[in-house]
């Protein structure tokens, strides 16, 4: 594979994180691409957290649950897909490819369906390539922003 | 901040394929980080204590471990953190083995993301404040929900170790499966004469509270003080007066009432004791079938209830109760069969499940024990036994082995020879898959013994021809065709979690597969736990289990409850949300989306603030996304920490460019 990109994966702690740890212990061969952070629920996801990552410079991002009906929190994960899916819809309108951002359900049993997403996901980014660079000035001002998001959140 | 970040080589498990030393010195250049190395294994005792002693010599306030995942080692760590006299919250994981070095064989790139993971750790960490759990007092009574052979155990457990246990059972009596089976293997034990005084020591034990007839309708709370609300389901006799004398039974006249207890092979009357050993021994109405409730005329049973027990009025009644930990064990159903359209389940009479096969060998059931096949009453002198009938079988969505559907097959068949010594039984199997303690021995006796066919190879179709069944076959081991005209064919149905697993599940607030099986904490090391703390499983609601693993899974659950309620205090876990009550507007959204009712509104100087419950709080951060002002934060995933890593990352990104 060509060089490699800036993928971000928010995930659950109960399901996706465990499924990407079953498909670690089932040495599950994936690209190197991808970075996780764990959430202790998809329902803690706050869309502009995904939308931060990708004007921020990331290449992709990819969110993964537990399945409907299946959450540690009862209904966490209905909460993330309404979010998401309407997140889903915005990025075009931004300037955003929409294929930049994915979001699925996987449990903690499925290593083999974890391996699968993100190898997809993985050659659709690459399929895509590298995000459009804003210039580095451009992009400073834009992390300053984010800054200025997290400075008015803490204060 | 001084951070310390220490690499675990994990034998070769990480260093394999991951420049540790590499990472460790790229980990010394981060800000905030005073101290790296890398390490053999840092879980283990020297691994621990090199931690614990650069954490006092270079004065560390902070830790990072890039080892394996936190799921596995977390809390130990965070242990080890506190050993040294830190807040276990100033700690990190970074997950470089699972998610990093068994992934890939790439070592520049391996590498490369595990020092990323370290960069998002340390800048997570530098964001981590101090928690402090506080403590809770707990309610020592115990739920077990189902009242199987496994349900039983953990009850009689609990109640043997002192504690006071609700028994909470769907059905109008406890027992479960293993009361319907006649004989169990592969002692060839009298089922009823081994579980009945169990069911009597139930009956009788002074700490258990037995709801028959109930469902548990509501969960709320958390380990050590749930409360569940009961449904109590209306009988239409007064248990308190019943006195189980049978009387009601003789005299109803609708006699052609659907028999559960029976698998429906037989017929009951509309009012029943499901069996002559049930426990409790109570009559109980069937609505649907009764005349009185169908027609309003009729009343026979109230005219000769000796006890005036009867009350054609009763409600379905609500309880609510207070517990400290549920066990679940709400065991399994057959699946439906009925999908198997080639074996004509469900339109012949004579082809039936293994249950109803067991109802018909059954001293007890609607035959006294005799063989009479469904259809005409005769005596079958072939019985042909298909296994593998819901188990196995992708085509179906059961890929599954229920494991102990062998055994009782192979058990079926030394009864039928022993009922009807002039018989012949075949057994289309695909394996013979008998592991436990004497049980391959058993299904050889069966096959040398007893001289049961046993033929290799799936079953095409079975379909009628003159008053028999033809099963047509295929031997695999002889590489034939088979045919065998039977007189009754018995289906050896494959098990699926118990109906309304799934609606169960989501009130207890645990996970379940695609089955319909409650999934444990681990799949190795906590088979008895769930993820939710206070709620273990026994039993086949975990998984399809025979008799002797269901009692010590029963017995296994009792015992982590009386390990949990070995504590007066229980601590919560800190980590929850916190509300800033200078930004909280009051617009109470964070309320609205808690699934816990953690959130509950204060009054703060005339204005409406927003308050978390902190021993109710499960620390999902469904609020934290929610409040637009930023107001209430998860501790520990606090908007800050969360970007501090996407920052971290992206930052590397951009020097990179």
């Amino acid at each position: 594979m060509d060089k490699e990109l800036r993928i971000v994966g928010f995930l659950c702690n109960w399901c996706s994180y465990g499924g990407a740890d079953t498909a670690g212990v089932g040495r599950f061969t994936q690209p190197t691409d991808l970075r996780i952070i764990r959430m202790p629920c998809s329902g803690r996801i706050d869309p502009l957290f995904v939308l931060k990552t990708l004007i921020g410079g990331a290449d992709g991002v990819l969110v993964s649950g537990c399945h409907p009906r299946d959450c540690h929190y009862a209904e966490g994960n209905y909460y993330a897909r309404r979010r998401l899916e309407v997140l889903k819809r915005f990025l075009p309108i931004i300037g955003i490819d929409q294929g930049r951002f994915e979001y699925t359900w996987v449990s903690a049993s499925e290593g083999q369906r974890w391996q699968h997403v993100v190898t997809t996901f993985t050659n659709q980014i690459h399929a895509l390539g590298p995000i459009q660079r804003i210039g580095k000035d451009a992009q400073a001002r834009a992390c300053a922003f984010g800054r200025t998001l997290e400075v008015d959140v803490s204060a | 901040m001084k951070i310390g970040v220490f690499v675990c080589h994990c034998g070769s498990n990480i260093a394999g394929t991951v420049d540790v030393v590499r990472v460790a010195e790229a980990a010394k250049a981060m800000p905030e980080v005073a101290f790296a190395s890398d390490t053999m294994y840092a879980c283990s005792e020297p691994g621990q204590d090199g931690i614990i002693q650069a954490i006092k010599d270079k004065g560390l306030d902070g830790v990072v471990v890039a080892s394996c995942t936190p799921r596995m080692h977390g809390p130990t760590f965070m242990r080890t953190v506190a050993r040294a006299g830190l807040n276990p919250y100033m700690f990190e994981m970074a997950n470089i083995r699972e998610h990093v070095s068994w992934i890939g064989k790439d070592k520049e790139a391996n590498t490369r993301k595990a020092t990323d993971l370290v960069k998002m750790a340390v800048a997570k960490l530098a964001q981590n404040r101090p928690l402090f759990p506080s403590s809770f007092s707990i309610n020592k009574r115990v739920m077990v929900i189902g009242g199987g052979v496994a349900g039983i155990q953990a009850a009689l457990d609990c109640a043997e170790g002192g504690l006071e246990v609700l028994l909470v059972e769907k059905t109008t009596t406890i027992g479960g499966k293993m009361a319907k089976l006649d004989k169990t293997f592969p002692t060839v034990d009298c089922s009823s004469c081994i579980l009945g005084p169990k069911m009597v020591d139930v009956a009788q034990h002074p700490n258990i509270t037995l709801y028959a007839n109930s469902e548990v309708e509501e969960v709320f709370g958390y380990v050590g003080n749930y409360q569940v609300e009961i449904r109590k389901k209306a009988t239409y006799v007064d248990w308190k007066t019943c006195t189980g004398c049978g009387a009601c039974m003789e005299k109803c006249p609708s006699k052609k009432s659907p028999d559960a207890f029976n698998e429906h092979v037989g017929r009951t009357t509309a009012i029943n004791i499901p069996f002559p050993q049930a426990i409790p021994k109570k009559a109980s109405i069937d609505r649907d079938s009764c005349t009185k409730f169908k027609t309003g005329k009729c009343g026979v049973c109230a005219k000769i209830c000796p006890a005036k027990s009867i009350d054609y009025e009763q409600q379905d009644e609500m309880v609510t109760e207070d517990v400290g930990a549920i066990i679940c064990a709400t065991g399994y159903d057959l699946m439906d069969w009925t999908v198997y359209g080639e074996y004509g389940a469900g339109r012949y009479p004579d082809v039936i499940t293994s249950l109803q096969y067991e109802r018909l060998l059954s001293a007890s059931g609607p035959t006294g024990g005799h063989i009479k096949r469904p259809s005409d009453g005769k005596e079958p002198k072939t019985v042909v036994f298909i296994q593998c009938v819901g188990s196995r079988d992708k085509s179906v969505g059961r890929p599954y082995c229920t494991g102990f559907c062998c055994m009782y097959t192979a058990k079926q068949a030394i009864l039928t020879k022993d009922h009807i010594p002039d018989s012949e039984s075949y057994v289309f199997y695909m394996d013979i898959r008998a592991p436990g303690k004497m049980y391959d021995e058993f299904t050889r006796r069966a096959m040398e013994e007893y001289g049961t066919q046993y033929v290799r190879g799936r079953v095409s179709m079975v379909y009628p021809k003159g008053d028999k069944m033809l099963v047509r076959g295929a031997d695999t081991l002889a590489g034939t065709q088979v045919e065998v005209e039977a007189d009754l064919v018995v289906l050896a149905v494959g098990a699926e979690g118990a109906k309304g697993s799934p609606q169960l599940a989501e009130k207890l607030r645990i996970s379940y597969d695609s089955y319909g099986f409650f999934m444990e904490g681990h799949p190795k090391l906590k088979p008895v736990e769930t993820n939710t703390a206070g709620v273990y499983l026994a039993g086949c609601s975990q998984g399809p289990k025979d008799i002797p693993s269901s009692v010590a899974q029963g017995s296994a659950a009792a015992a982590k409850v009386l390990g949990l309620f070995a504590k007066d205090q229980l601590q919560s876990d800190p980590q929850v949300s916190k509300v800033d009550i200078k930004r909280c507007v009051g617009c109470m959204k964070c309320a609205m989306t808690c699934p816990f009712g953690a959130i509950k509104e204060l009054e703060h100087r005339g204005e409406i603030k927003a308050q978390v419950i902190e021993t109710v709080c499960q620390g999902c951060g469904i609020c934290t996304s929610t409040c637009r002002q930023g107001a209430i934060q998860l501790q520990n995933f606090t908007d800050n920490q969360i970007l501090a890593e996407v920052n971290a990352l992206l930052q590397s990104e951009l020097e990179e460019a």
